[in-house]
């Protein structure tokens, strides 16, 4: 153990949280192959969606005339979903190497741990937030409720990465193998995909998608963010919006505290 | 050396491919997921989009959306074995058949095959849900035999061109390589709505997309009005070829480390 490792685990829970929270940032930070995909491929498709999905603006009763108003809020989301993929598989990274096990021989605390490697994925949020914003707003996207509202988006999306993050350590922590979560991957884009991503729930006219939609949480996370870009503050919208990412993300959390407590005991 | 030297390598090798691809979960799930996801999501939750002012494409949404998703399932179906390829010569596999192989383009055939069986069995899910969620293919026998048709091809040329990426590269780290240039193709043409509808950059980039025409004449042919066949059949045939000759090519080279 070196100097600076023995030093952190002497003192209390934020300098232990400081130490790993720095190597989590800076791991993140150093691998393009993480980054890069996780902006270029939301943009991508918010590029690709907004010039073809245009004239679904024309439908009857679409809240907004420019799809990009509209299709903001799933780059956010999507940019979420890279996340779980990123912190989990940076976590299946410590299980194969031995990182963790070589943590547990330490007097660390399981939450030190927990919430260090969370700071990577904020970290990438908030790229992923700002940049989503300043994108959006260049190609003509107007904030309706604007700076506070933009400041309220990247709060919610970090909320967002922070619950699909946990998601993807849990995974990783269950099965303790990177494939494990690729192989979810498909499963959170699922979600995405069977959300009102593409229109609003009042416009999808398949009763049982309607249904699916209704039920699923990812459908609040958009309209949340989607209402401060189009109608301003939506205060109902907000509520739901971040009751679904808080509630997701706490779950998750709690999954995830017990998959490392298991791992550890086995350790 | 005789044929029968080359068709028993391309056998071996589809049946290989063909047993890891129905054996292993991890390969069969998501090849089965993304067309069903894709074809779920947009023919659910984009179904009002028929009722666009300009949308006029007669059999319906579902059908709209089928003639994307099946094009999409032909080309990964292709893409996949691709990475199929990059793994064999990842695990050593590779290298030791080319020494093994008395025709190696046997072995290029054999991972054909092997895509093809891949798509055939991708294509009948997707068409089965699609049939149960309201698929109505309004073309007659003549029409269908164009569009599977126009599948095969497409499956063809995307799997010659991942196999050229894998035999250069030899590694899965040229999955993105194999990927990227697949989703591109398939996500600038008409994807959501059709050409008309499209509008800003996407419109520019699917006039000048070889895919669109293959995508527009796959859904004359399920509306029973094919349109833009000729055209559409010279692009696919024309893609087959060159990435004949690029999988060629990446024999060559894999052969010169073999």
């Amino acid at each position: 153990m070196t100097e600076a490792v023995r030093s952190a685990v002497d003192s209390g829970l934020p300098r232990q949280v400081g130490m790993l929270a720095r190597r989590s940032v800076l791991r993140t930070m150093r691998q393009p192959a993480m980054v890069v995909p996780s902006l270029v491929f939301p943009l991508l498709l918010l590029s690709i969606n907004s010039s073809g999905l245009e004239s679904t603006t024309q439908l009857p009763g679409f809240p907004t005339d420019n799809y990009l108003d509209f299709a903001l809020a799933i780059a956010f989301v999507q940019g979420a979903l890279f996340s779980a993929n990123s912190a989990g598989t940076n976590v299946a990274n410590d299980i194969e190497s031995g990182f963790l096990n070589r943590l547990s021989l330490t007097p660390l605390r399981r939450m030190a741990l927990m919430m260090g490697q969370l700071a990577g994925i904020l970290a990438l949020g908030v790229i992923q937030a700002v940049t989503f914003l300043l994108v959006g707003v260049a190609f003509g996207a107007g904030i309706e409720a604007g700076l506070p509202g933009a400041i309220v988006i990247v709060l919610m999306s970090l909320t967002i990465s922070a619950a699909f993050g946990c998601i993807g350590a849990f995974v990783a922590l269950r099965s303790g193998t990177g494939e494990a979560v690729q192989g979810i991957f498909p499963l959170l884009f699922a979600a995405l995909f069977l959300s009102s991503m593409a229109l609003p729930r009042d416009l999808i006219e398949i009763n049982w998608f309607q249904t699916v939609a209704t039920y699923n949480p990812v459908s609040y996370m958009l309209e949340g963010i989607r209402s401060l870009v189009i109608t301003g503050w939506d205060g109902e919208a907000l509520a739901l919006g971040f009751a679904c990412a808080v509630g997701l993300a706490l779950i998750a959390l709690v999954a995830a505290s017990s998959a490392l407590r298991t791992r550890m005991v086995r350790t | 050396m005789s044929r029968g030297g080359f068709w028993s390598v391309a056998g071996a090798v589809a049946w290989r491919n063909a047993h890891n691809f129905f054996s292993n979960p991890a390969m069969i799930v998501p090849a089965m997921l993304f067309p069903l996801f894709f074809f779920t999501a947009f023919a659910g939750g984009l179904s009002r989009v028929d009722s666009v002012p300009g949308f006029d494409y007669d059999a319906g949404y579902t059908t709209f959306v089928y003639g994307f998703v099946l094009l999409q399932a032909a080309t990964f179906g292709g893409i996949f074995t691709g990475f199929s390829v990059a793994r064999d010569f990842e695990s050593g596999f590779s290298r030791r058949l080319m020494l093994a192989a008395p025709r190696r383009g046997g072995i290029v055939a054999g991972y054909w095959l092997a895509a093809l069986m891949r798509a055939i069995f991708t294509i009948a899910l997707i068409t089965a849900v699609a049939l149960v969620a309201g698929l109505a293919i309004d073309g007659n026998a003549v029409d269908l035999v164009g569009l599977y048709t126009l599948a095969v091809i497409v499956n063809a040329a995307a799997m010659l061109f991942g196999t050229g990426i894998a035999m250069r590269l030899r590694t899965m780290q040229a999955g993105p390589a194999m990927q990227t240039p697949a989703f591109l193709f398939l996500f600038l043409a008409p994807v959501w709505v059709p050409y008309d509808l499209l509008t800003g950059w996407v419109q520019g980039a699917a006039s000048v997309n070889p895919v669109t025409l293959v995508l527009e004449s796959g859904r004359g042919f399920l509306a029973g009005d094919p349109t833009e066949v000729l055209p559409a059949f010279a692009v696919a045939l024309v893609l087959a070829a060159v990435t004949v000759l690029w999988a060629r090519g990446g024999l060559r080279s894999a052969e010169r480390v073999a």
